[in-house]
């Protein structure tokens, strides 16, 4: 089954990355902030996982730290990953490397992310908000984002 | 513009301008603004920006159940209403781990089909009109008539469907459908070659697309351009045939690559889609099994803790479903992969070093639906 | 073939006969421009409604309907509402050439119009230089263009006006070009004896092979010279506002949109008096019976029905085609129809210095 190869090769570079039983249908490993973009572009370059599509990219908002998570994809190979990658807390370092340079398709979303969850991108060329005017305040999608005059909440 | 800035200075250097492709535009296809650093004609920078039409779908699914999310999905691409309640209809049940009967299954796939090509049609017709043959647009909108005439009659609206809900369709297929579908596809089918003819044969169309905007197939990959966009650089991107879902797995279909990947290749894609969603429409309208319409669930459904992923194949691209549930009857956070957004972002990198005009035809060949952008 | 000169002589001789001599000519004068604003006016009445209508046809449907039995007042609708509309200038326009630009394409028309042969003997200015009297005044519409664009003060209509500018000063060549080799055919630059000289047979069938090209060629370049589709660049809808009129509205607007329609009039009407045989019926040189017969229908009918039919063709083309990029079209005219125009005077030189024409 694909899914074990892929957790083999993982568990092959680094044993002790802890994988979520989160989703059913798909691999999901959790990966420290400081080893994101040298762990996307392994599995970017190398030859066993040749993951050069990324499908996906989430912004999810936790109590205690914010979390993206990145699905990736082999064209070739038709492996399936996901990445999740956590803050270190909801306010000042909400900090993540940018992966803007592996996969373009990051450029987008993750402008996408910081306007609605205010997570920072390190390195990302161009952070600004994407939906929202340039003087909004404050990050709608968080859970515990109140704005008396846009939201009705019964 | 002051006559200074007009001037072309003696060494012969122009000066870069700033032009707005408005929110309102007749060529963007919805509230889309495009900032363009031009010189003279041609184009040095684009830069979106979105959010004119951004209604914060994924906030209102958190406060939703799941029979209403259904409901706001064919808001976002309401071109292809019925693929997006699809989307969501197939993750929730692959949530609750039901399977639902073959007539829903196989009905489901007309009616997807059936969407593409009324997309594929308007995608058609605003093309011509992109390009300045205004005529197309009257002659697609004529037999799009004739789609949302069979949508009325078995879903009851024209846009905005509801048709599929969580477990299977809200009623039963109208007698008429078969027929009228029947109808639909012998008529179409002599009117295609026609309106292909009309602006394919043209060679002013043909300089307006053949060698202009090329997209590369590892760009195309690396910026997640999918559906008939990255097709046409090669990129085999077909969510229906890399993992079928409904009737997809019982029907013989071609995914069509092109070779170029310019903006002809693109307009040729699409083209060659209709034909193949005539075909897989002619494969399942005779024989629609039996079987019961809803498969049983709760009135209130709740997904069980852990995430959920669905990917169909939009008319535009590849729409993905990512539900991650808490086991309440809202989902904790719901996001919606949508297809125009990926396409969007390449437009920067495809449209330099060309000119407004070819801006234009870029556009056009990539088909967004800008409240698909801006959910 | 009736003859109007005998009538035009006798109003002339009765307005001599109870005014003065100056004030005679003048009133001549006088009554010649105002049967002319008339023909403007009345033009663009039936052309606008006629561009709706076969615009509906092209389209399946049924265009307008409303306003008078099938639409006939439609254009009278339009006039008004373009009448009672707010002038709207803007306040950093250059205000004296804002207001002057509309006149220049208007003068363009009338003056160009005014040697035009609509029937034997009514033509209002029969001079030895007809068809090339008439390009040099066409060529003034240009400035209007230009004119308006410029004072606009607004980006987008002096990008529009600078593309058309570039349009019209290219295509004015092969427009000429293609006239002087019908010139070569005929002899003659006066406008009544080129179509006398078709009495035999129209230019097109006389000049074989020359003649078609050349008209083809006229066809092409007089559809770009009156910016329509697919030449349309300067008003691309779908990619600048309005290009040069942008920021015209009212009465100011009406007029360039009126001189676009005269100006495909008259371009209809150069290709039918010179390709066409203008205002003279369909003849078979020798066949006398056939000639006859032909000769039953008035000539201004004749006329009317060739402008007619250049003028279906020219809509057609606008609902049909898409429209050519900016290089393109200059592409086409310099590499492409001017060379081959050149070319064609070659062919014709020969044809008519041996005799081989019919």
């Amino acid at each position: 089954m694909k899914n074990e190869n892929i957790k083999e090769i993982i568990q092959n570079w680094a044993p002790d990355l802890e994988f979520t039983e989160d989703s059913k249908e798909y691999v999901t490993v959790v990966v420290p902030r400081e080893h994101l973009r040298d762990f996307l572009r392994k599995l970017k370059d190398d030859e066993q996982t040749k993951m050069d599509y990324m499908f996906c990219l989430t912004g999810v908002d936790y109590p205690k730290y914010l979390e993206v998570i990145y699905h990736l994809e082999s064209t070739t190979l038709g492996l399936v990953l996901v990445v999740k990658v956590r803050t270190e807390d909801r306010d000042e370092n909400c900090v993540i490397d940018t992966v803007s340079d592996i996969y373009r398709t990051a450029e987008l979303n993750e402008r996408e992310v910081f306007d609605l969850l205010g997570v920072r991108f390190e390195g990302h060329p161009d952070l600004r908000r994407l939906f929202l005017t340039e003087d909004w305040v404050g990050y709608p999608l968080r859970k515990d984002y109140v704005d008396p005059v846009n939201i009705v909440n019964r | 513009m002051r006559q200074e800035e007009l001037t072309i200075r003696p060494q012969g250097k122009t000066e870069e301008y700033f032009i707005n492709m408005g929110p309102q535009h007749p060529a963007t296809h919805g509230v889309l603004r495009l900032l363009l650093t031009l010189d003279g004609e041609i184009v040095k920078k684009v830069d979106p920006d979105l959010g004119y039409i951004h209604r914060s779908i994924e906030k209102m699914t958190e406060h939703d159940t799941y029979r209403q999310i259904v409901h706001l999905t064919d808001r976002m691409d309401y071109l292809s209403a019925h693929i997006n309640n699809e989307a969501v209809c197939l993750a929730v049940e692959k949530g609750l781990e039901i399977e639902v009967s073959d007539r829903v299954k196989v009905v489901r796939t007309i009616m997807a089909e059936l969407t593409r090509l009324s997309s594929h049609m308007l995608w058609w017709g605003v093309t011509g009109m992109d390009t300045g043959a205004l005529t197309t647009f009257m002659y697609a909108f004529r037999d799009r008539e004739m789609i949302n005439d069979i949508f009325e009659e078995t879903c009851g609206a024209r846009l905005t469907m509801n048709y599929f809900v969580p477990g299977g369709m809200m009623w039963d297929i109208h007698p008429n459908f078969q027929k009228r579908v029947k109808e639909f596809i012998a008529h179409f089918k002599t009117k295609l070659p026609e309106y292909d003819l009309l602006l394919s044969d043209n060679v002013i169309f043909r300089k307006r697309t053949e060698g202009i905007g090329f997209l590369t197939k590892e760009d195309a990959i690396s910026f997640g351009v999918t559906g008939p966009g990255a097709r046409a650089s090669g990129v085999s991107c077909d969510i229906r045939k890399k993992q079928p879902y409904s009737a997809y797995d019982r029907v013989q279909f071609k995914e069509i690559l092109g070779t170029v990947g310019d903006t002809f290749d693109r307009y040729r894609m699409r083209i060659l889609e209709m034909w193949e969603s005539m075909h897989i429409i002619e494969q399942l309208i005779d024989n629609i099994p039996e079987g019961e319409i809803q498969a049983k669930t709760n009135a209130v459904i709740k997904l069980p803790k852990g995430e959920f992923y669905q990917r169909v194949e939009t008319a535009r691209g590849e729409l993905g479903v990512h539900i991650i549930s808490d086991g309440k009857k809202s989902p904790y956070r719901m996001h919606f992969r949508s297809p125009g957004f990926a396409n969007l972002s390449v437009i920067d990198h495809v449209a330099r070093g060309w000119k407004v005009g070819d801006l234009v035809a870029i556009m056009a060949t990539f088909d967004f639906v800008i409240p698909d952008i801006d959910r | 073939m009736y003859d109007f000169t005998g009538m035009i002589q006798g109003i002339n001789n009765w307005l001599h006969s109870i005014l003065p001599d100056m004030a005679a000519t003048f009133v001549g004068w006088v009554l010649v421009g105002a049967i002319y604003l008339a023909i403007f006016a009345v033009l663009g009445l039936v052309l606008v409604l006629a561009e709706r209508k076969i615009a509906a046809f092209f389209q399946l449907r049924l265009g307008p309907n409303r306003i008078g039995p099938w639409g006939l007042f439609q254009t009278v609708a339009d006039a008004i509402k373009l009448l009672l509309k707010e002038p709207v200038g803007t306040t950093r326009a250059d205000s004296f050439l804002y207001n002057l630009a509309p006149y220049f394409v208007i003068l363009a028309a009338l003056l160009s119009m005014s040697v035009l042969p609509f029937a034997k003997g009514l033509q209002a200015f029969d001079i030895d230089i007809g068809i090339f009297f008439m390009i040099a005044m066409s060529s003034l519409g240009v400035m209007g263009i230009l004119l308006g664009g410029w004072a606009s003060n607004n980006k987008y209509a002096l990008l529009g006006a600078m593309r058309s500018g570039a349009q019209m000063i290219s295509y004015e060549l092969s427009v000429g070009l293609s006239i002087l080799t019908i010139v070569l055919l005929s002899g003659s630059l006066k406008m009544s004896e080129i179509v006398t000289a078709q009495s035999d047979y129209w230019n097109i069938f006389k000049g074989h092979i020359p003649a078609v090209i050349a008209f083809m060629i006229f066809t092409i370049a007089g559809t770009a010279e009156t910016n329509r589709t697919p030449f349309d660049l300067t008003e691309a809808e779908s990619e600048l506002g309005a290009g040069f009129h942008t920021e015209y509205s009212g009465l100011k607007f009406a007029f360039f949109f009126l001189s676009e329609f005269v100006n495909m009039f008259i371009i209809s009407a150069v290709a039918a008096t010179i390709f066409l045989g203008g205002w003279m019926p369909l003849h078979l040189g020798g066949l006398e019976g056939f000639n006859h017969l032909m000769d039953f229908i008035p000539g201004i009918f004749w006329f009317l029905g060739k402008v007619g039919f250049m003028i279906f063709l020219m809509m057609w083309f606008r609902w049909t085609f898409p429209r050519l990029r900016i290089d393109q079209l200059l592409k086409l005219e310099w590499k492409y129809l001017l060379p081959l125009n050149l070319m064609n005077i070659l062919l014709m030189a020969l044809i008519v210095l041996m005799g081989w024409h019919l």
